[in-house]
């Protein structure tokens, strides 16, 4: 007789643990063919406001860290991930309904996404900030800082490829130091849930990252308008009223990124977009 | 017993696994020279250690062919990503392999083992880490787009931070696309060495990275190969302007990272026990076998007096000693003929009337040693105030005003470093603007980072390495046109 | 207790200010002082933190540690039945050895140091010249947020019923308002308040509170502050504030005794407070002493670890040494 398996229970990552909601609410995440696949956690607006707080809280401490020591954990991030590739192979083809061949090409491109960032992590200052050379005798200095707390939806490719679309948009918004939430794909959720477990493990500090599962419909008008957040990604927007977040966004004066079409591609754009330039004068005389 | 002579604790060195002799390592294997082999000693001890090959001019031969074919049929074809997941593979290796490293490092050389355990080997990882992020991004490195590798690298690198100069040296290169060939200082080739079996478990194509160890004439051979694009080489100012000489005319490139007599300026309302600690660590660690060294220490005269006895105060509680104790500070000098160099010049210091003190040490019987020594009075016309010693001597000079400061730190023909001790913000950058020293520490010495540009003016040399802009060497842009024979 | 006039001559601050030690003269002193570069001052305790104490320096290096420990409780809870315990656990800090040292004092409340006395009875410092002595927090601790005369009557009641020593703390809050004279004053006025009628003084130990003082240019201006003011020791922390004693703030206030020493010779003692609960820790602390002032200051006279679980951490260590196993928690007592 077969071995019967443990199916694995799916819950929010917050604050570098895995509650369920706060609600009690679960949604039914099928396959393609509308097997069933596990029950998710269907997050509230309070688990979103949870998310936020547990953000803001670790968000310093991420930023504070040397851009090596960042660019380690992201590396860090991409090892783990690389160990657990069957893992997330699996689930990939069952959730997507896609063959071993396209799943594993997933994965890999998500591994080298994150090797990418982590690469720049103690780079883009050098690019995107310099000396200025004003003139007087000032030294004068421009260098980009995290802006601080991001909330993102993750986008989706043709067929899903959620952990590549989340891959894609947390990444550059962490190299800078920024803390996330992070709204997953909302019909094919489990990779980011599984990714939660490879931030738990791969040094990222409780907070820095977030993951709400659910729809995030009902979530976007509250997180949009949150005085605490101070970007919204919207790269996986385009097929909700994503207008109207950015409108209320603008309320607070939030930094804004609008949707794409398909997974954005790696660039040096998207690390500066949720930074800020701070530009330092400093008087320089003999005497 | 004393508290302060802390009990012995000494670092192990069974963690070693070394060879009794080592061949060159071309085309990813290692392989027997043609030339004699010849021995590597501790110098803290004169025990030997392990023979290595001298790589003759045949040799040379294979290293270059080696890396040529490298690049043209597999290194210049690769992605840059790819490239850059080997960069990110050898750094890993080099953090699992640490306390080994460091260990082989402090018995060839004869720094302590807390120097290279805190400070050599934790930055040649980090410079791999850095460089290899660089690898896929080379369109964002200030060239314009599409930046390209020059080819074969000749590398040459100098005996005081033997594993760190590789690491300076091979990371950008092979980053940018070159392929290398490397030659270490013919006193420190163990780590050398022992990277090349890193090189090996890392999987590095064959021919990427060639180590071939040799004294001289391996050198010069090296660099008046034929088929090399690029020369860099970190070492005396004097073999540095030959290679220049030889390299006139050539489209080959050359990078240089000389000699120096960095000036250390304390003013009177420096933060007094961190300048005491910045010029310490400027001139008596690494034994003073350091480039930029803080070697001439240039205080305001109204507080000459009180810095120079807290400096003689400070060094006595230098520990000089057994490099593989932890609690060494101060570890053997490199060489017999280096010490000969020391004590020639600080003789000279004597004979021309500045006034010698030394730190009061116990001089282990074997090996070679020279205790801290700072010499007072010393004018802007003395010898030790204007060659580079490389050794744990220190040169105090006085100033009166600012504008003196910076005329008597430029009054060198170098011009690597220098230091600035002062609270006030606004002289310390106006300072930093009229010194000429490619790097400039300012309330901080010797602090290295791999993001962070080291190369120096004039006699200095010539180059950068570190940051972005240790990349150019390595690189030339789309649309650069090419000159010479 | 008549009212004193303001700002009050000390040997010392004629010694260094010349003239009377008015507002503006002690300001200009304070801010004359070379300052700190905190990343540097960092980098130096770093330092510290790599020298290997091993065998023989260790053993010896634990030994001096316990004998160094103000053994301290300060709880509103402390009961009579607390601190006998203590006292008790002071005089024989390892039960599987009395041969261990004992340590150099029990710090308490004020209101508690009859019954601390009384439970040292023969181990008490007045009996044998190896015995413990009788510490207690005064003026206000922790806060020191009361009226000068209250502060006052705390100090000469706990000399009354005792105390070999005294901690008190400063008034940060005038500290960081500018107001040096008055922190100037009290500390001397607390000085006077220390004096028994035999006309010997009770050993007085003045607490910067560092953590409150938040940089190290303030930690090296109160600590010349309270030398010029008479302190016999310069203490971290009162151990209710985060951060307590650190390595940095130990060594600068250790450059401050070792140039008041070069500029007139006299030994003033330093004691970090709070935090310190491991061995290696206060090895380290040891290793910033004997560096930074001379070895001549490792002794009870003239440093002091104000702990409590350290204790413990250093008998356990030191057990381990003698044993050659690890020890346990179990095998130290509970106090």
């Amino acid at each position: 007789m077969a071995r019967l398996s443990i199916p694995k229970t799916y819950k929010l990552y917050i604050g570098g643990k895995f509650p369920r909601s706060e609600s009690g609410h679960t949604f039914e995440v099928v396959t393609p063919q509308g097997k069933f696949l596990a029950n998710a956690a269907k997050a509230s607006r309070k688990d979103a406001r949870d998310a936020v707080a547990s953000a803001r809280s670790a968000q310093a401490g991420f930023a504070g860290l040397t851009a090596y020591n960042r660019g380690q954990i992201l590396y860090r991030i991409a090892e783990v991930l690389e160990g657990r590739r069957d893992q997330f192979v699996d689930e990939i083809r069952a959730s997507e309904g896609v063959n071993a061949q396209a799943a594993a090409r997933q994965v890999e491109h998500a591994i080298d996404t994150w090797v990418w960032y982590a690469g720049f992590a103690d780079k883009y200052a050098q690019v995107a900030g310099n000396g200025n050379p004003v003139a007087g005798p000032y030294f004068n200095l421009s260098t980009p800082e995290a802006t601080g707390v991001v909330v993102a939806l993750a986008p989706a490719g043709a067929k899903g490829e959620s952990l590549l679309g989340l891959s894609a948009v947390l990444a550059p918004i962490m190299t800078s130091g920024n803390a996330t939430v992070l709204l997953a794909h909302p019909t094919q959720p489990l990779s980011a849930i599984s990714f939660a477990e490879v931030l738990a493990t791969s040094d990222v500090p409780a907070g820095v990252v977030n993951i709400l599962t659910g729809d995030p419909e009902p979530l976007m008008p509250w997180l949009a308008a949150h005085a605490d957040v101070n970007a919204l990604d919207l790269s996986g927007g385009s097929a909700s009223d994503w207008v109207a977040w950015q409108s209320d966004a603008a309320e607070t004066l939030k930094r804004v990124v609008p949707p794409t079409v398909g997974i954005p591609a790696r660039s040096l754009e998207r690390i500066v977009a949720f930074t800020e330039t701070k530009t330092v004068w400093h008087t320089k005389a003999l005497g | 017993m004393s508290f302060l002579d802390y009990a012995p604790a000494p670092e192990s060195t069974a963690i070693l696994n070394l060879q009794k002799s080592y061949g060159l390592f071309i085309g990813g294997e290692f392989v027997d020279g043609h030339g004699s082999s010849f021995a590597t000693i501790s110098p803290s001890t004169e025990k030997a250690i392990t023979t290595v090959a001298e790589a003759t001019e045949a040799d040379i031969d294979r290293a270059v062919a080696a890396a040529r074919k490298a690049y043209d049929k597999t290194w210049s074809r690769m992605s840059g990503s790819e490239r850059g997941k080997y960069l990110f593979r050898i750094a890993r290796i080099l953090q699992e392999r640490s306390r080994e490293l460091a260990v082989a490092e402090s018995l060839d050389n004869g720094k302590p083992i807390r120097e290279t355990r805190d400070v050599d080997i934790p930055l040649v990882a980090a410079w791999f880490f850095y460089y290899a992020g660089w690898a896929d991004k080379l369109d964002y490195a200030g060239l314009g787009p599409n930046p390209q590798a020059l080819g074969v690298a000749a590398q040459i690198i100098p005996w005081n931070f033997p594993l760190l100069m590789l690491a300076w040296k091979i990371a950008p290169a092979l980053a940018a696309g070159n392929t290398v060939v490397l030659k270490p200082a013919e006193t420190t080739p163990l780590t050398a060495l022992l990277f090349a079996e890193i090189c090996q478990q890392a999987e590095l194509p064959a021919g990427v990275v060639n180590i071939v160890t040799g004294a001289g004439k391996t050198g010069a051979a090296l660099v008046a190969h034929p088929d090399i694009n690029k020369v860099a080489f970190t070492g005396s100012t004097p073999v540095g302007r030959r290679i220049a000489q030889t390299l006139a005319g050539s489209s080959t490139r050359v990078t240089l990272e000389l000699g120096g007599k960095g000036a250390n300026i304390i003013f009177e309302d420096a933060a007094i026990d961190q300048a005491i600690e910045g010029v310490v660590s400027g001139i008596f660690f690494n034994q003073g076998h350091v480039c930029c060294a803080g070697s001439r220490l240039l205080v305001q005269e109204n507080i000459h007096d009180d810095v120079v006895s807290r400096l003689q105060r400070r060094l006595s509680t230098l520990r000089l000693g057994d490099p593989l104790d932890k609690n060494t500070d101060i570890g053997a000098v490199n060489s017999k003929a280096q010490l000969a160099r020391i004590t020639e010049l600080a003789n000279s210091g004597d004979d021309e009337g500045a006034h010698r003190w030394s730190a009061a040490c116990e001089i282990p019987s074997k090996g070679f040693w020279f205790p801290p020594t700072v010499f007072t009075d010393v004018h802007t016309s003395h010898r030790i105030a204007r060659e580079e010693i490389f050794g744990p001597v220190l040169s105090v000079m006085t100033f009166r005003t600012p504008d003196e400061a910076v005329a008597k730190a430029n009054n060198t023909p170098y011009g690597l470093s220098a230091g600035i001790w002062t609270e006030k913000a606004s002289r310390m950058l106006a300072i930093a603007d009229k010194l000429r020293a490619g790097v400039i520490w300012a309330n901080t010495f010797n602090k290295f980072d791999p993001a962070s540009p080291f190369g120096g003016y004039k006699e200095s040399g010539y180059g950068r390495e570190g940051g972005r802009q240790g990349l150019f060497p390595y690189l030339e842009s789309s649309g650069w046109t090419k000159g010479g024979r | 207790m008549t009212r004193v006039p303001a700002v009050h001559h000390t040997p010392r601050s004629q010694t260094v200010l010349g003239g009377s030690p008015t507002e503006k003269a002690l300001k200009r002193f304070l801010e004359g002082i070379p300052g700190v570069d905190t990343v540097g001052a960092e980098a130096r305790a770093a330092g510290f933190n790599t020298r290997s104490i091993k065998t023989s320096s260790k053993i010896w290096g634990l030994n001096t540690i316990i004998s160094m420990v103000d053994l301290t409780t300060l709880e509103g809870a402390d009961t009579p039945g607390k601190v006998r315990t203590l006292a008790k656990k002071a005089t024989m800090p390892d039960p599987l050895d009395l041969s261990a040292p004992s340590v150099a004092a029990v710090c308490v409340y004020g209101d508690m140091v009859a019954e601390t006395k009384a439970a040292l009875g023969d181990w008490h410092i007045s009996q044998r010249p190896d015995g413990v002595s009788v510490a207690a927090v005064a003026t206000a601790f922790p806060s020191g947020r009361a009226s000068l005369p209250v502060k006052i009557m705390d100090t000469e009641f706990a000399v009354a019923e005792g105390a070999d020593e005294i901690d008190m703390v400063i008034d940060r809050g005038a500290f960081l308002a500018g107001k040096v004279s008055l922190v100037f004053d009290q500390i001397v006025q607390v000085k006077e308040a220390c004096k028994r009628p035999d006309g010997s003084y009770a050993h007085l130990k003045v607490i910067l509170e560092t953590g409150e003082l938040a940089t190290l240019d303030n930690v090296r201006r109160a600590s010349w502050l309270a030398i010029l003011a008479g302190a016999d020791f310069i203490k971290t922390s009162t151990g209710k504030v985060q951060p307590a004693a650190t390595l940095p703030v130990t060594t600068t206030m250790l450059e401050v005794i070792r140039d008041w020493h070069a500029m007139t010779g006299e030994q003033i003692g330093m004691k970090p407070a709070g935090g310190i609960r491991a061995s290696k820790d206060a090895l380290r602390y040891l290793v910033a002493v004997a560096e930074t002032v001379g070895e001549e200051w490792l002794t009870p006279d003239l440093f002091r670890f104000g702990a409590s679980s350290l204790l413990n951490d250093v008998v356990m260590q030191r057990q381990k040494m003698i044993t050659g196993h690890y020890s346990g928690p179990d095998y130290v007592s509970v106090d």
